[in-house]
């Protein structure tokens, strides 16, 4: 019999040993090198934008800030109130329209999953969810401002609520599929309707993956620029409760761009320090969020 | 007879009619989020008509955007929007798979991978009006340092969108690649293989069909992206085919004329917001298609 000897053989002297030396080793070093650049050159953005933010930002901040209307070119002081107050007008709005709408049917998708329809519907979220902001603006300046003849608060939270949707539908899909099958057979174990099942038993059990999901599509929504563009538009002045908010808004996303776009010097820190408080509350949300899904009960 | 089974009574009409309506809500709302995509469709297809009847095909081909004359045409649009979305994937794609890669591997502690890949997805936190602003006031002064770039232009767009689409890249091949069976990737270390012919020969493979369907998605945000691209692309409606000249795209077009549009210029705005619309659909539904056949793979 012809056993094969390793050490005489035609591949000649083979050694188990890893050579550091060898072309198969030193490609694996520089493609790991390669890979841990590309990883600092993607969060580098990050820290540099974060860095600006910071300090044109809060430089910019004083109390008056959140209290003043925004100055006209050349004038000094002022601030952004009315945008932060239009802005949580809208995003209140939006989140009225988009979590109960959202919760139900993420409830139908999860708890009365009917196989293909579905399958359907969930795509149909996702494709949502990539309609480009811009096109929702334009699809509620024809559907809201168009019919009622007037930019207004109630078409920028319209738009909003379309952004959000798609968040609140998946994150409250997703939560809902974690709750155990166990905790439904025990609550219809005892004699529980379907409702009552789900009201009151699978939906507190996943309530706090559902807020995280409600918030972060909040802080999304306050970013949102192009959907605000053309149906609330911008104004100086306090929202108009006594015409019921049907006059133009402004907000946060779109006063930094406006004063961005602008060469005056004032404006353009207005504008730094709007982004700065846009981006705290999108990071805080964030943060806070992923710390509360760290921690799941389920 | 006195057995508690006995008191065992059926539903009351009034709980059946609870339980009904909460079953049919549920469905309804489900289906009035298929809707919504209708709806936008019809109502944006409708107020675009009169445009539609008026230019046809010829629309997509026509440069000239002349409200004066109402002449309309989005092919200096429709050129920068595929140009500017192109660049941003040729610089984002490499980058965007070596973190997958790098944050799918054990180079870091499992606590610092954690954390840098919660950073990698704050970039998409970030609202693209502040990446605009940054753009603005950093980044444009920056490259004209160094390049032929007087202003807005191509480039500072297509860098900020490449930055702003690198996550979902990052994020969703690196999904793909931690789905891979475990098994192929021992069975190859088994036979000899170094990680990095593991990686290439064996695992980007198995999650190329997720990678494509990250890579899809992040081309429709990057074709719909508006305002950190109005802000930094000069708004120039001519087609040019250097990087440092002002160019244009389909959303920065419907940002900056559609408050001050009237009449068929608003109904050329919506043919071209349909056009935009259709563009990113395909897109999306080809992306999504590859992105759920992974999650049941």
């Amino acid at each position: 019999m012809n056993t094969p000897n390793l050490e005489t053989s035609d591949y000649g002297e083979i050694s188990l040993k890893r050579n550091p030396t060898s072309p198969r080793t030193l490609f694996g070093l520089v493609m790991s090198g390669i890979a841990g650049l590309f990883t600092l050159m993607a969060i580098i953005p990050l820290f540099i934008i974060l860095s600006y933010l910071i300090t044109k930002g809060v430089s910019s901040l004083s109390a008056s800030v959140f209290t003043e209307l925004p100055p006209p070119p050349l004038v000094d002081g002022g601030g952004f109130g009315n945008a932060i107050l239009g802005t949580v007008l809208m995003v209140g709005i939006g989140a009225l329209i988009s979590i109960p709408l959202g919760i139900m049917a993420a409830i139908y998708l999860s708890e009365f999953n009917e196989g293909q329809v579905a399958d359907w519907i969930r795509f149909a979220t996702n494709v949502l969810s990539g309609v480009p902001s811009i096109i929702v603006g334009v699809f509620a300046y024809s559907a809201i401002v168009l019919t009622f003849r007037s930019y207004s608060a109630w078409a920028g939270g319209f738009a909003l609520s379309i952004l959000m949707l798609p968040i609140i539908v998946r994150t409250t899909d997703e939560s809902l599929k974690l709750v155990p099958q166990d905790v439904r057979q025990a609550s219809v174990g005892i004699g529980a309707n379907q409702y009552q099942t789900v009201l009151q038993v699978v939906l507190p059990a996943a309530l706090p993956a559902i807020i995280t999901g409600i918030t972060l599509s909040i802080a999304r929504a306050a970013g949102e620029t192009a959907p605000l563009l053309f149906t609330a538009l911008f104004t100086q002045y306090w929202p108009n409760w006594d015409a019921l908010l049907v006059e133009p808004t402004a907000s946060l996303a779109v006063l930094v761009y406006n004063f961005a776009i602008v060469p005056f010097k004032n404006q353009q820190e207005l504008a730094w320090g709007a982004a700065f408080i846009l981006v705290l509350l999108v990071l805080f949300t964030s943060v806070i969020s992923r710390l509360a899904t760290a921690k799941r009960t389920y | 007879m006195n057995h508690p089974a006995s008191k065992i009574e059926s539903r009351s009409g009034f709980e059946r009619t609870l339980d009904g309506t909460f079953y049919w809500s549920a469905k309804l709302l489900a289906f009035a989020i298929a809707g919504v995509l209708v709806w936008i469709t019809i109502q944006v297809a409708i107020a675009a008509m009169p445009a539609i009847k008026e230019f046809g095909v010829g629309f997509l081909s026509n440069s000239s955007w002349n409200p004066v004359k109402n002449q309309y045409g989005v092919w200096p649009a429709i050129y920068g929007t595929v140009v500017s979305s192109f660049i941003a994937l040729a610089l984002s794609v490499p980058i965007g798979l070596g973190v997958a890669i790098f944050l799918s591997e054990d180079y870091l502690p499992s606590s610092v991978q954690r954390i840098t890949v919660f950073l990698v997805e704050l970039l998409a936190a970030i609202p693209s009006v502040v990446y605009g602003l940054w753009g603005i006031f950093v980044l444009i002064p920056f490259l004209k340092g160094f390049t032929s770039l007087k202003g807005p232009g191509m480039l500072p767009a297509a860098l900020i969108l490449s930055v702003m689409i690198l996550p979902t890249i990052a994020a969703i091949a690196r999904d793909a690649i931690t789905n891979v069976d475990l098994g192929l990737r021992q069975a190859a270390v088994g036979l000899g293989a170094t990680r990095w012919e593991t990686i290439i020969q064996i695992i980007l493979p198995a999650a190329s069909s997720g990678i494509i369907g990250g890579i899809m998605l992040a081309l429709g945000r990057a074709l719909g992206e508006t305002m950190a691209v109005t802000m930094l692309i000069g708004n120039s409606n001519k087609v040019d085919t250097s990087i440092f000249a002002p160019s244009n795209t389909v959303s920065s077009l419907l940002a900056n004329q559609f408050a001050e549009a009237s009449g068929l210029q608003v109904a050329a705005l919506m043919y071209a917001a349909l056009i935009l619309f259709f563009i990113t659909l395909v897109v999306n539904v080809l992306a999504q298609l590859l992105v759920t056949r992974l999650q049941k793979i």
